[in-house]
């Protein structure tokens, strides 16, 4: 008689992530390319056309402006390629059905989720550095200021983002569903989350409401390890992160196994 | 008796009320070749989706090979392959990558898959194909590639809903010898389609599902013993202007050349054909009128 051990999970697990990675590796044309174009017109009009006009005192707490968005701008690819790694690959999934070879096979649910998890980390970071090298063509000097910060957000930031497009693609009955979170919900938050200012140039009001925006948190503790400046305090966000991706994990996991939207 | 699945009152009950299993229970012997057969609706594909864990049951226990699926599920499902009845894979992905994806799945290193993977769909025809996207593969070669797909960890339990709708008759019948082969090598096979022809041709047992109840899990011989009349069609050797009278026999004349008859099981055909001989008439040939497993299942689900 089998026993659980005999059936090796982390040769299963690499076989999703490995899938995945293949995925969007293959459609590199449609994944990689575009944030990399982009974020270069973002540099080209914003940091080299309009940011040498801006008061950098008030906008920018004393950078160049380019040094001031390439975190953001950053953080803003990291955010929306882990989120729509996930959505789409989990809803195309569902959609061919092929959701029945995991289903029907002995993966633990855990693997299934950690699986899709780290295909929209890995696309996260991986286009992290694109923009970050397209960067250094706008502003070759840049300097990390603290690496370990840096490095541990970024990592953070994709897990939490693909566990929110696992969450959404959970859900989704449609490819309209899968559209309608990153449209109206990720973009403006990321847009209105200090990835182009800092919020100390706004009235008091709008500051008290944007720090009500979880993005203004990602962004500034990523930019506090590239710049060593941040709008927030950072051990308050590194904890509420952490806190958001163990909640999420949970709910995928409860979700998985309730097999919502997966299991009829 | 080791049993490949024993269903113990399963109910299924979905979400908008809709009953689709009403407390079936079965049983299959290791070894078998089992069709499960039942109009559309019936409840069939409720049943293998509970089995293959697709589907969440209502109520009701699942043992394949005697391993409850609420108890050790990953164990369980390592015995099972399933054939579902729509094409379930990633249509962008090459065939040896979906195959070899799925042996990973189960646990199956590369290195260990790619020689299994070979041996596959070299038996299935498939490895002149095995870098093409799955995509482009016409019907027939979608449907082996969903069998090498499901059978790629080596089973000891088999499901194939409906594997050969939609197919043409050569490659009906090549996948037949197949399945045949792998059931002699020990695989339990259940099996569920609409060609009736099919079961009686593959399955020593048949349980018949209908409206969420099984109303009859038998022997394949003790079913068609059930059957009191058989239809034969007589092809004549000269034309007949009208049909000719015989006491025991309900002859009908379809065409001048053709007559149709029932033969009551307790009656030999033998007496048929003197009594023909004595009026002067010659059959060149018969054949059944229709499938003899069709008529029991259209009597059975009737009731």
């Amino acid at each position: 008689m089998k026993k659980i051990n005999d059936i090796n999970i982390s040769i299963t697990l690499w076989t999703l992530a490995y899938k995945e990675v293949r995925r969007f590796m293959r459609i590199w044309v449609q994944t990689l390319v575009p944030p990399a174009v982009t974020m270069s017109l973002y540099f080209v009009i914003f940091g080299s056309l309009i940011g040498p006009n801006i008061n950098i005192q008030k906008v920018t707490d004393g950078f160049q402006y380019v040094q001031y968005m390439i975190p953001g701008l950053i953080m803003m690819s990291v955010i929306t390629n882990s989120y729509a790694n996930v959505v789409s690959s989990f809803y195309s999934v569902k959609f061919q059905k092929s959701i029945e070879e995991l289903l029907i096979s002995p993966m633990p649910n855990w693997a299934i989720l950690l699986g899709f998890v780290i295909g929209g980390v890995c696309r996260g970071i991986l286009v992290g550095i694109i923009v970050f090298c397209v960067s250094l063509f706008f502003y070759p000097d840049f300097e990390v200021a603290n690496p370990v910060l840096t490095i541990s957000v970024l990592f953070l930031t994709s897990i939490l983002f693909s566990l929110m497009g696992f969450i959404n693609a959970v859900f989704a009955d449609s490819f309209d569903d899968i559209s309608v979170i990153p449209a109206f919900v990720l973009t403006p938050l990321i847009y209105l989350g200090g990835v182009f200012y800092s919020i100390n140039m706004l009235p008091p009001v709008w500051q008290s409401i944007s720090k009500a925006n979880p993005m203004l948190y990602v962004v500034n503790t990523f930019r506090e390890g590239m710049l060593g400046t941040s709008d927030v305090s950072i051990s308050f966000s590194l904890i509420m992160i952490i806190i958001f991706i163990f909640t999420l994990t949970s709910l995928s996991l409860y979700l998985l196994k309730k097999g919502v939207g997966i299991r009829d | 008796m080791n049993y490949a699945l024993e269903i113990k009152d399963l109910k299924k009950v979905y979400a908008g009320g809709t009953k689709a299993l009403n407390g079936i229970s079965l049983s299959v012997k290791e070894g078998d070749f089992y069709a499960l057969l039942g109009p559309n609706g019936a409840g069939k594909s409720s049943t293998i989706g509970i089995i293959g864990t697709l589907v969440t049951k209502t109520s009701g226990t699942v043992k394949i090979f005697d391993i409850d699926i609420d108890k050790d599920v990953a164990i369980a499902k390592s015995m099972l392959g399933v054939v579902s009845q729509e094409i379930n894979f990633s249509q962008f992905e090459k065939v040896i990558d979906i195959v070899t994806t799925q042996a990973g799945f189960y646990g199956i290193s590369k290195s260990i898959a790619k020689p299994k993977v070979e041996k596959m769909l070299k038996r299935l025809g498939l490895w002149d194909k095995k870098d093409d996207q799955a995509r482009t593969l016409s019907g027939g070669y979608k449907r082996r590639l969903m069998i090498a797909k499901a059978l790629i960890h080596e089973p000891k339990l088999l499901i194939l809903d409906e594997p050969t709708a939609g197919v043409d008759i050569e490659l009906r019948r090549e996948m037949w010898s197949f399945l045949k082969e792998i059931n002699k090598k020990g695989t339990t096979i259940i099996l569920t389609t609409h060609y009736l022809e099919e079961a009686e041709q593959l399955c020593r047992n048949i349980g018949i599902i209908d409206c969420g109840e099984i109303v009859a899990d038998t022997s394949m011989k003790d079913l068609l013993r059930k059957l009191d009349v058989q239809g034969f069609v007589l092809d004549l050797e000269s034309a007949l202007e009208e049909e000719p009278k015989i006491d025991g026999f309900d002859l009908k004349l379809e065409d001048p050349f053709t007559l149709v008859t029932a033969v009551n099981k307790d009656t030999t055909i033998n007496s048929l054909f003197e009594k023909l001989n004595n009026l002067g008439i010659k059959v060149k040939s018969m054949r059944n009128e229709s499938n003899r497993l069709e008529e029991l299942f259209i009597e059975l689900i009737k009731k």
